[in-house]
């Protein structure tokens, strides 16, 4: 399985593989954001939260598609699926190889991104938290819609509307804990929610994963 | 003792019976060959066979974790090299030395090259040295040959008779000759299923509803 993780992770970082993809999209969400409502301090810093993590929930959701796509048109899925590794841990390392090559970088880059929309100090601190604790369950989430896609041509469109009512708690827990974290309020339900969320989706969802891509290989 | 067999198998294809009433054995050091003409249900059979979707009816009895399955694609990812692309399945399955498959398949030259810039031949016979790879007794293979050239049909003939001196055991579908004097070889046509019309299964929504 650790095999199967670094080819996903050295797939992504050479050509072609959408590494940065998902970071870039997330820097031009943030860079535009201004423009759009305005250059008020006060403005951007009520709305950063949110926009931060709208910025992430929409860079995770445009590298979906690739986690099983690929795998599927050349044939690797069919041979992974015969191989001694459990495809329940196969969807297991290539959510968390998703993860690792867009949520990890979210994560890492959201304070410097956080500056651009005024984000408020005692934030940054929550902002780190609240995405190293939730973009895991998108990564996951993803993959569930991505395996009940993956024989779809241009199954894109169906994907983000399976996908993105899963992502509505992680999004509300989310941008409340930093909403709370940065008018110092007490931030221990929100952290709790969205922590139990990640763990209950890492927990069940490659199932539902594997499932799906047994039935969409038939 | 057989390595694999089936009993009374039935496999479908879109949910309609393709093939019906499959029975046969193939025992250590010995090749099938199946042949049938397109539509027949070689491909259907073998995945079946490989546990990608579950047949009608019948048995297949085999080891467990004893196949190896090489489908119409390889599997390649063209931005790996050679040697990524067969370390990759070698840790997967375990056996981590990928040399020797190399050398029988006539890839030592290219271990440094995408598979990317791989012809179609050498790309198949990359696919092909995955099987060598696995350590695993019983091959299962979807057209191994195509886009090989006579020579290189020649190399996988002696891949498979060396993996059949082993005490392995090959299933293979295949149009062409691959010069394996002793393989047996298994005609599919007669094992055809009946079309609906003359009482033959109509599928699960035609049974539920028609």
């Amino acid at each position: 399985m650790i095999a199967l993780l670094m080819r996903d992770l050295r797939l992504a970082v050479r050509a072609g593989g959408g590494f940065g993809l998902g970071l870039a999209f997330f820097l031009i969400v943030v860079t535009l954001v201004p423009f759009g409502v305005g250059p008020q301090g006060e403005v951007l810093a009520r709305i950063a939260s949110g926009i931060l993590w709208l910025g992430a929930l929409l860079a995770c959701l445009l590298s979906l598609d690739r986690i099983f796509a690929l795998d599927f048109e050349d044939g690797s899925l069919d041979l992974l699926t015969t191989a001694p590794i459990p495809l329940e841990g196969i969807v297991a390392m290539k959510a968390l190889a998703h993860w690792i090559t867009t949520g990890l970088p979210l994560v890492i880059a959201a304070p410097v991104f956080g500056l651009l929309l005024h984000l408020p100090g005692p934030a940054y601190f929550w902002l780190i938290v609240a995405l190293g604790v939730g973009t895991p369950a998108l990564s996951v989430l993803g993959s569930f819609g991505a395996a009940l896609t993956v024989g779809l041509k241009r199954g894109g469109l169906l994907m983000s509307l399976l996908v993105l009512p899963l992502y509505v708690p992680t999004l509300i827990f989310g941008a409340e804990l930093v909403r709370r974290g940065a008018e110092g309020m007490a931030t221990e339900v929100p952290l709790m929610m969205l922590a139990g969320i990640t763990a209950a989706v890492i927990a069940v969802v490659p199932f539902a994963s594997a499932a799906a891509i047994r039935i969409n290989l038939r | 003792m057989s390595l694999l067999a089936v009993e009374g198998l039935c496999v479908s294809r879109g949910g309609l019976p393709v093939l019906e009433g499959l029975s046969f054995a193939v025992a250590p050091g010995e090749a099938l060959v199946l042949r049938g003409p397109n539509g027949i249900g070689k491909t259907t059979l073998l995945r079946t066979l490989a546990g990608l979707q579950p047949p009608l009816a019948g048995a297949i009895s085999m080891p467990p974790e004893a196949m190896a399955y090489a489908a119409h694609a390889d599997g390649l990812k063209s931005t790996l090299s050679v040697a990524e692309n067969l370390g990759f399945w070698a840790s997967v399955y375990a056996t981590h030395d990928i040399e020797p498959a190399l050398e029988r398949m006539n890839l030592v030259a290219l271990r440094d090259r995408a598979a990317m810039s791989l012809s179609a031949g050498q790309k198949r016979r990359l696919g092909l040295a995955r099987l060598l790879v696995t350590g695993r007794p019983v091959w299962v293979l979807d057209e191994p040959t195509v886009s090989l050239d006579v020579a290189s049909v020649a190399l996988f003939a002696d891949a498979v008779r060396g993996h059949l001196a082993t005490g392995g055991a090959a299933l293979i579908a295949t149009h062409i000759d691959l010069g394996l004097a002793e393989a047996r070889v298994l005609d599919l046509g007669p094992f055809k299923a009946k079309p609906p019309e003359e009482g033959g299964f109509k599928g699960h929504f035609d049974e539920a509803f028609g």
